[in-house]
């Protein structure tokens, strides 16, 4: 039977080998012919000598989620060969060099193995024997076009314009695909069972991974200092924010750069930075992972204390300690939402999307400075590293900034006295000034002791738990400026809650369980502070799962502490593995709970 | 304790400045360290220098990070912002406080416990990025609000209150300042007004990292003898380089000097800064004769004191970033935003 346009490929490499701009070729072409693609970088915390992996899920119905299984795999790393060969599925096929047999150990009945002699038929075309290694890619991603029947001018135009300035290396490149297509052609019975073939037209969507979608979002958002440490997996999106801010922030005339950008001695200098700059009215931004957050708390409690607005966007990692640094989790929950010490809570975003990482990012300057407080994007490794299908970014040329309560030399004027701290509006926001602004009125004293509400020094109790209860009316405040939850309810009695790239496998997740005659309704959460409508949604449901990326359910702890929850309506579905959640992983625990539990299920009746 | 404010009433004479202003206008509420502190002293050798030079006194950015010495950007310049931030991380907030406005003067006040332990890395930092500010270390040699723990800028042998010995080596901040590159450094004592005011002047109107370790002693818990950062002590082991006079450029210079050779610095600004030589053999722009000299006089247990280093033409962070001029914190979404054009076609690259 020939399916089309529905399988898993993994590419098994060696890091440093050169294997990333060949199999980057794979997707991008799939993904210009209109079939939906989803590539994940499995990567080991090395620079040159260990495997990696490269998957693409493939899924005419647009299911971009991580999958179990693969389909064909492309075994180019003799180390990790044997384990590589065990992962396909029955039925799979495997694709090696077979310039030297297949050890017998290694052979499988119930799959397909298609031999090429890469190392043969380069031997006589290539000598020098690096570009050897690199064409070998090359290569077996001609193959793959005739095996696959993937259109194979598509590739030939994106290796032209991928080396356009560099003619000389487009020639042999071609050659090294044509090679490879050729022996397919004429020795392997192509194209396989397996295949793609043309869909719509991919339309507007984009490909592109979330760090760099988050630093265009600072770009547009108006951040104009960013300090940051080099740490795996934030680090793209300080180097984005550079290189695109280099050509899209310089001064017209004077050329010169209208940002600042520091690459700081750790840490909790970064944050510093980020803090000075917000608290002198510029905005500011850091990206970390989950090691950085933790040194950045004792300065994210003084921002929360102090009320200074700062954006940090923390791309999530495997912990705790440095745990698996280049694999996926979604573990900073609570070491964000509660960074330091004292009574201290943050503001959270949760983009699924690059889109939303663009959208979030642009928009968590107008909240920082709307809330005068931390905002924390809560992105991972698996949507800020590899490219994410993603529907276009857009700016409204319409849209100002949103700076906050700020009062300028004029405002400052009309009134009798500035109150740094007072609640004027009863939103527990109280009106800042810039430093600078007025020669006799508005300046006051920052600190993180306590103050009354002209920010002088004061210990007094009453005022310190005045000021402890507006902080709070702040939070509630906050709750109604996030990103509203997404909900889809078509009335069913159970729900499932999730957030950030969980969203990439639940489509599918929720058509595998509809087979088995469960539905249920939806809810992504995009903020914290949570709205009012997750605790509704919460309500009106007799239980709702929620599918947490860590192993301490750290979404549902947050629900049930800010929410007053009884914990045993909400149903904890997990992953922590490093991989992303897939489909079939969620499917399985919610299935099983049903089961477990005796719960009805419908079944359609078949006519 | 509460906030003091000092009455508004002053004397008909005192003394006004170009802008019309007296000292009261750059002071601060009344100090609530221990009288007789030696931090109290260089506030008002800040409040004295401001003051003199005429600067706007709500166009300074005050920063420090916590202990006795980083309470005191509220005593001096109540009509400026001040930042008391986090314990030794003064150099990253004020870093980025520079970043985002390059227009106000940027003063860091620390002390030995902030910038010598807990905030050494960032201190070390913030000299390598030549952040246009500057830094005054209050160094007393002690933790003061937690009641006479040695710091780490303490003399080895030196005592404690108790009479114990500190035993280990002491970190000079003056020498790494100068191995790191600081374009401006020098040491005072809070007991010589007539040296550190021209100082703090001079180093206001540096452009690039301007840097003064001020000895200055704990009157609570390390003034005792035995101490090497006590009154008495200082003032028997100091030994000046030379003495310094601060001119604006509009100035006349009818100053007397003292006798010895003089040698003029001039800022960028065109101000001057006048230096007279007490010892023949000094050189300001050598660097690295600077730090011999101060190791020399250390061995010896003399405190060395003046300017010890200045090159009058260093750049800054922002030439060094290439910042546009306005202040970064001005600029608005049609300065900052590249639009929705320019974003279809970042769009069309990731098709």
């Amino acid at each position: 039977m020939t399916t089309y346009n529905d399988f898993v490929i993994r590419f098994a490499n060696v890091n440093g080998s050169g294997s990333a701009s060949a199999n980057g070729m794979f997707a991008k072409a799939l993904f210009r012919m209109g079939v939906p693609v989803a590539t994940r970088n499995i990567f080991p915390s090395n620079i040159q000598g260990l495997p990696t992996w490269f998957e693409v899920r493939v899924s005419e119905q647009g299911y971009l989620g991580r999958r179990e299984g693969v389909d064909i795999m492309v075994a180019m790393n003799a180390e990790t060969f044997e384990e590589d060969v065990a992962s396909l599925k029955p039925g799979g096929f495997l694709l090696y060099d077979n310039t030297k047999p297949l050890a017998g150990h290694l052979r499988r009945d119930d799959i397909t193995e298609i031999g090429i002699p890469l190392t043969d038929l380069l031997l006589p075309v290539f000598t020098d024997i690096k570009q050897r290694g690199l064409f070998k890619n090359i290569t077996y991603l001609g193959a793959l076009s005739a095996l696959l029947d993937i259109e194979f001018d598509v590739i030939t135009g994106m290796v032209a314009k991928q080396y356009r300035g560099k003619d000389d290396l487009i020639a042999p490149n071609i050659q090294a695909l044509e090679i490879g297509r050729g022996y397919a052609q004429e020795y392997l019975p192509c194209p396989l069972p397996i295949r793609v073939r043309r869909m719509d037209d991919p339309g507007e969507r984009i490909m592109i991974d979330g760090n760099t979608a988050a630093a265009l979002g600072a770009i547009y958002g108006g951040a104009t200092v960013c300090a940051w440490y080099p740490i795996t997996p934030s680090t793209s999106v300080a180097e984005a924010f550079e290189q695109h801010a280099n050509r899209l922030r310089l001064d017209s005339e004077c050329g010169r750069r209208k940002f600042a950008i520091v690459q700081a001695e750790d840490e909790l200098s970064a944050i510093g930075i980020v803090i000075g700059a917000g608290w002198n009215g510029a905005r500011s931004f850091t990206a970390t992972s989950g090691p950085g957050v933790s040194l950045m708390t004792e300065f994210l409690g003084l921002a929360y204390f102090a009320e200074i607005p700062a954006v940090l966007i923390d791309v999530q990692r495997s912990g705790p300690s440095t745990g698996m640094p280049t694999r996926t989790q979604q573990g900073d929950l609570i070491s964000s939402a509660y960074a330091s010490h004292g009574d201290t809570k943050h503001v959270l975003l949760f983009p699924s999307t690059p889109k939303e990482c663009f959208d979030f990012t642009a928009d968590a300057f107008d909240l920082a400075d709307r809330l005068q407080t931390p905002i924390i994007l809560m992105t991972d490794l698996e949507l800020g590293m590899n490219d994410n299908l993603s529907e276009p970014l857009e700016w409204d040329d319409g849209r100002t900034y949103d700076r906050g309560k700020v009062l300028h030399a004029e405002d400052l004027e009309k009134i009798e006295r500035f109150g740094r701290y007072l609640d004027v509006d009863g939103d527990g926001i109280g009106y800042r000034t810039y430093p600078g602004t007025h020669p006799e009125k508005g300046a006051f004293f920052t600190r993180g002791t306590s103050r009354d509400e002209y920010a002088a020094y004061t210990e007094s109790p009453e005022i310190y738990e005045q000021n402890m209860q507006r902080l709070l009316t702040k939070w509630k405040t906050a709750a109604t400026l996030v990103p509203k939850a997404e909900i889809e309810s078509s009335g069913q009695r159970a729900g499932i809650l999730y957030y950030g790239t969980s969203a990439l496998p639940m489509q599918e997740a929720l058509d595998l369980l509809g087979d088995e005659g469960i539905h249920l309704d939806t809810l992504r959460v995009r903020g914290f502070p949570f709205g009012e409508e997750v605790y509704e949604f919460i309500e009106d449901h007799d239980f709702v799962f929620v599918v947490d990326q860590n192993r301490d359910a750290q979404m549902k702890t947050l629900l049930v502490t800010e929410g007053e929850l009884d914990p045993a309506g909400l149903v904890s579905v997990r992953y922590f593995g490093g991989l992303s959640i897939s489909a079939d992983t969620i499917q399985a625990q919610v299935s099983d709970y049903f089961t477990a539990q005796k719960l009805p299920r419908l079944t359609e009746v078949k006519s | 304790m509460t906030f003091v404010a000092k009455p508004r009433v002053h004397h008909p004479k005192l003394p006004v400045n170009d802008l019309g202003l007296t000292r009261r206008d750059y002071e601060g509420p009344v100090s609530t360290l221990c009288a007789g502190c030696g931090h109290d002293s260089v506030s008002a050798a800040i409040v004295q220098a401001c003051a003199e030079l005429s600067l706007p006194p709500h166009k300074f950015a005050k920063i420090s990070g916590i202990g006795c010495s980083s309470k005191t950007p509220s005593y001096f310049l109540s009509k400026s912002h001040g930042f008391n931030s986090v314990h030794g991380r003064m150099p990253s907030v004020a870093t980025g406080a520079n970043l985002a406005n390059r227009e106000l003067y940027c003063i860091g006040i620390s002390g030995d416990g902030d910038t010598a332990s807990i905030g050494l890395g960032q201190f070390a930092h913030i000299v390598r990025r030549r952040i246009n500010m500057l830094y005054v270390v209050d160094n007393n040699g002690t933790y003061g609000l937690t009641k006479g723990q040695f710091s780490a800028t303490n003399d080895k042998g030196s005592t404690s209150k108790k009479g114990q010995p500190n035993l280990y080596e002491p970190i000079d901040v003056v020498s790494l300042a100068l191995q790191l590159g600081a374009s401006f450094v020098a040491r005072s004592f809070s007991g010589d007004k007539r040296q550190l005011v021209p100082l703090i002047k001079a180093g206001l109107m540096h452009k690039g990292f301007a840097f003064i370790d001020v000895i200055s002693p704990c009157v609570a818990f390390n003034n005792h003898n035995g101490s090497t950062k006590s009154y008495d002590y200082v003032r028997g082991h100091s030994e000046a380089v030379m003495a310094s006079d601060f001119f604006l450029p509009q100035d006349e210079i009818t100053v007397d000097y003292d006798p010895g050779t003089s040698e003029e610095v001039r800022m960028p600004d065109g101000s001057m800064l006048r230096l007279h030589k007490l010892d023949d053999g000094f050189d300001v722009h050598d660097r690295v004769r600077a730090l011999n000299y101060v190791q020399t006089h250390h061995s010896r247990g003399e405190v060395l004191t003046g300017l010890l280093y200045v090159d009058p033409n260093a750049s800054d962070c922002h030439e060094i970033l290439d910042t546009v001029q306005r202040p970064l914190n001005e600029l608005d979404v049609a300065e900052l935003c590249p639009g929705n054009d320019a974003l279809q076609g970042i769009n069309e690259s990731f098709r």
